[in-house]
């Protein structure tokens, strides 16, 4: 309980003594290690956030850096020792609605999970099973939360496929996976999530395996289907320009942790964190005039297993010598706020962030 | 600023020669025909049953028409399965070509064995997608930046150890991990190593093959700056495949967009991205996320296709996007259309080009498939689609009749300036001309009309008079809007640079 008070108090949210949160989502300082012969990988490590019904957070963070550990451990997929013998060690808390996951009875979790809360999967060939129908899959999720008749959950299964937009539903319900396309994969999986009308959607790199055309399918669809049923999205993605279309607040992991968070808006426009830099630097854009260079950022992503010390992004950190007394690679900066609903966890000033983006960085881009 | 110099650079660069018959030197100079590709053709045949009889084939690539110059950058874009890795493993002769023809620096390599290749693989190198399974696990990264020395039989100055680590610091590696294997290093590490791999014997031509897929996107950046780097020190030649429109964006000066096995538009890069010409160009730009959040709900802007792309192993009949097109009308149905230069530096196949006059005026009913994909397109879409063509047409019909009239080309160099203003390919023009009533037919107000049927009968003009003289009347049609634009176009430029 001490740990966890550390990165809550920075945030200015309620310290976890007080366990009757206010957002529809709320996660408090979030850790997720897996013990391997290698030593401790710190997938996620110490990670808060919130989420209201009816909006959409963006979680944007490079491979490794934890997004999908995060989507897993809140859906609670990391228990049962699927790693071999060795279980992932979880701490922290996930509120869902008012009740605490991590602590609540498994039961009670199989329970939420796919009512309450459902994944949409990265790679829809891999996610539904081969060897039933999408038909089949689909009756079978609305039929363990929903005690009714194979007709009736068959009636729906059909009335989802219709929604998410397969053509001529009631043929291809009795389809196989292997038989569709991978754009009506991806649907029919949204169709599956969706089919019990859960509060909370978690779609983890729904579009990274798709064509653009077919991708601007998915978005349209996912951000009609978010309006109609009002649930709270988490979208997990590498692409910035995903989560611009699809996100209200956005969220950059590095190294399993929040270097950034706040209103889209404010991370596209005002970012203050050199990391978020150098991702807006790395994209070619086409909504602007060619850029003459891409800025990237330095070096590659650290290792789980060894954390840099201080700051993990300071070894490719262009302003890590910035601060005094070599602080950057000694402390770990918390997130502090730098706007409303807007933290950002660098041990720069913040005024100088602001210098350095208005100066340097934004006429590059 | 830096863009506009570029703009009227990449276009002279692409007026270079163009007797691309003729015999060209040993080292071709920049801006000279490196690689030359008529009706490349690849079917890989579906066999079925006992007796392994052939049922039918997959039309990976069907019938595609290139250049590459010396020198530049050709993106190679289109979604999965539109043949585009077919055409790169083609024109590397890793696949064996069922029709068409492959020059490379002159010389016929469409059907060259093993043997016949060899020496020219010191020319032609390719850089793979995924870096995880295209560097055997199992030798150091000397061997394998090595290996195309011991297989070429070439002894560099030196010797090979020397080399190879001179090519690792060119791309940014330590020379010190000599000894190392691919597993010790990251993924775009890893890339670098198979950019060293392709640089060890100095090729004049380098396909890639979407080298920054696999990557994140803070190494994607790095990898993409490296390869522009080094094609500035070493003046390589690129052509670059991928997937990504806004990387293909960045890396090339020429682009050809692909589907179905088929080029539908290649075109300078700025007046591709400008003012594409092609719906499925248009539509997959379109689709490219925009990450600039307040653009969020500009949904109107965006253009849904419906469904998904066809088989490859039955391609529809006439233009093969038409089962999806908005603009389909009959004669997409029945006619293939010709990958013809609609603009100098802008081919395009297409019989109702976007951003420029209709190909077939004549036709105007839509097939009920173009009305449904209609239907998904938003209405403003259409409505500046059909002004601006409506006003290029206007244009193209006084440009068309010009020279028809003091027979062809020989059009007046003043009046040729004039409208080459009026063709200016940057800015298509909103120009007065007219108000959409009905967005969703091509067909326009009666001004626009009036200027196809114009356009139509200059055409037609020009269809008699070379009828008289002989030749093809096919020819003909094009050759007189062509042409008129073509000399308009190259006035323009002219005065551009002044």
């Amino acid at each position: 309980m001490t740990e966890l008070s550390k990165s809550g108090a920075a945030v200015g949210e309620p310290t976890p003594a007080s366990p009757a949160p206010t957002a529809f989502l709320e996660v408090r300082d979030l850790k997720v290690h897996f013990p391997t012969d290698d030593g401790l990988v710190k997938s996620v490590d110490g990670l808060s956030f919130q989420l209201e019904k009816g909006k959409t957070l963006g979680i944007v963070g490079e491979s490794g850096s934890g997004k999908s550990v995060t989507s897993l451990g809140i859906m609670g997929l990391h228990t049962a020792g699927q790693y071999g013998k060795r279980k992932a060690q979880i701490s922290g808390e996930i509120w869902l609605d008012g009740t605490e996951l991590l602590s609540a009875d498994p039961d009670h979790v199989r329970k939420l999970r796919g009512r309450e809360m459902a994944m949409i999967f990265q790679d829809p060939l891999s996610a539904l099973h081969p060897y039933y129908t999408i038909g089949q899959q689909i009756v079978e999720a609305y039929r363990i939360h929903h005690d009714v008749d194979k007709k009736t959950a068959k009636r729906r299964a059909v009335e989802m496929l219709d929604r998410v937009g397969i053509p001529q539903p009631d043929k291809r319900v009795d389809s196989y996976p292997h038989e569709f396309s991978g754009g009506m994969r991806q649907r029919a999986m949204i169709a599956m999530s969706l089919v019990n009308n859960p509060e909370l959607l978690i779609a983890d790199e729904p579009t990274t395996a798709l064509d653009v055309t077919v991708q601007a399918q998915i978005l349209d669809l996912i951000r009609d289907l978010q309006k109609e049923f009002g649930s709270a999205v988490i979208v997990i993605t590498h692409d910035l320009g995903v989560v611009a279309e699809l996100a209200d607040d956005i969220l950059v992991m590095y190294g399993g942790r929040c270097v950034e968070r706040g209103p889209a808006d404010k991370v596209f426009y005002e970012p203050r964190h050199p990391y978020t830099w150098g991702l807006l630097g790395s994209m070619p854009r086409l909504d602007r005039d060619q850029q003459e260079r891409l800025i990237p950022v330095k070096g590659s992503p650290p290792s789980l297993i060894n954390i840099p010390s201080g700051c993990a992004f300071n070894p490719r950190c262009p302003y890590a010598d910035l601060p005094k007394d070599n602080v950057t690679r000694t402390v770990r900066p918390e997130l502090s706020e730098v706007g409303s609903r807007h933290w950002a966890a660098c041990h720069l000033g913040a005024e100088q962030r602001e210098r350095i983006w208005t100066e340097e960085i934004a006429p590059k881009l | 600023m830096s863009d506009d110099e570029k703009a009227v650079k990449i276009p002279a660069q692409a007026d270079g020669p163009t007797e691309q018959g003729a015999t060209l030197t040993e080292d071709a100079a920049p801006g000279e025909v490196l690689l030359k590709v008529t009706g490349l053709q690849k079917h890989f045949p579906i066999k079925k049953g006992l007796l392994q009889r052939q049922v039918g084939a997959v039309h990976a690539v069907d019938g595609i028409d290139f250049e590459v110059r010396s020198g530049e950058t050709l993106g190679v874009v289109g979604e999965s399965g539109c043949g585009k890795s077919t055409m790169g493993r083609l024109i590397t002769r890793l696949l064996e070509p069922t029709a068409g023809k492959i020059e490379f620096q002159g010389k016929d390599i469409t059907h060259l064995g093993v043997s016949g290749m060899r020496p020219l693989r010191r020319d032609v190198q390719m850089i793979f997608q995924d870096p995880y399974s295209s560097l055997n696990p199992r030798h150091t990264i000397g061997t394998i930046v090595g290996a195309p020395f011991k297989l070429q039989g070439v002894e560099p100055e030196g010797g090979i150890k020397k080399e190879v680590q001179r090519l690792l610091s060119v791309v940014g590696l330590n020379p010190e991990h000599y000894n190392r294997y691919p597993h010790e290093f990251s993924g775009g590490q890893r890339q670098r190593i198979g950019i060293a791999r392709a640089l060890a014997l100095n090729p004049r031509l380098v396909v890639a093959d979407e080298p920054v897929s696999a990557l994140d996107v803070s190494i994607q950046a790095q990898v993409v700056n490296l390869l522009d780097d080094l094609q500035q020190e070493l003046g390589l030649t690129y052509v670059i495949i991928a997937h990504d429109l806004s990387v293909v964006r960045h890396v090339s000066d020429r682009i050809a967009v692909m589907y179905l096995g088929k080029i539908v538009e290649l075109a300078d890069r700025d007046l591709l991205y400008k003012s594409p010409m092609h719906p499925y160009t248009k539509a997959l730009m379109s689709a490219v996320p925009i990450p600039d959040p307040r653009r969020k709900n500009a949904k109107s802007e965006r253009i849904l296709l419906k469904g998904d792309v066809p088989s490859p192993i039955s391609p529809p009949s006439g233009c093969r996007f038409h089962t999806r097109c908005w603009k389909a009308t009959e004669v997409c149905k029945t006619t293939e259309p010709p990958l013809i230069e609609l603009r100098p530096g802008q081919q395009v196949a297409c019989h109702h080009p976007e951003n420029f006059a209709d190909q077939a005026p004549q036709d105007t009913v839509l097939l009920t498939v173009a009305k449904e994909a209609a239907e998904l397109v938003a209405d403003e879409v259409l409505a500046e689609s059909a002004e601006t063509s409506a006003a290029l047409a206007a244009e193209v019909a006084e440009t068309a009749s010009e020279p028809t009239a003091s027979t062809e080309a020989e059009a007046e160099a003043d009046e040729a300036a004039e409208s080459a203003e009026a063709v200016e390919p940057a800015e298509p023009a909103k120009v007065e001309v007219a108000e959409p009533v009905e967005p969703v037919t091509p067909a326009k107000a009666e001004a626009a009309e009036a200027a196809v049927a114009e356009a139509a009968e200059a055409a037609g003009a020009a269809e008699s008079a070379k009828a008289a003289k002989g030749e093809s009347a096919e020819s003909a049609e094009s050759a007189a809007s062509a042409e008129a634009t073509d000399a308009a176009g190259s006035e323009g430029q002219e005065s551009n640079g002044k």
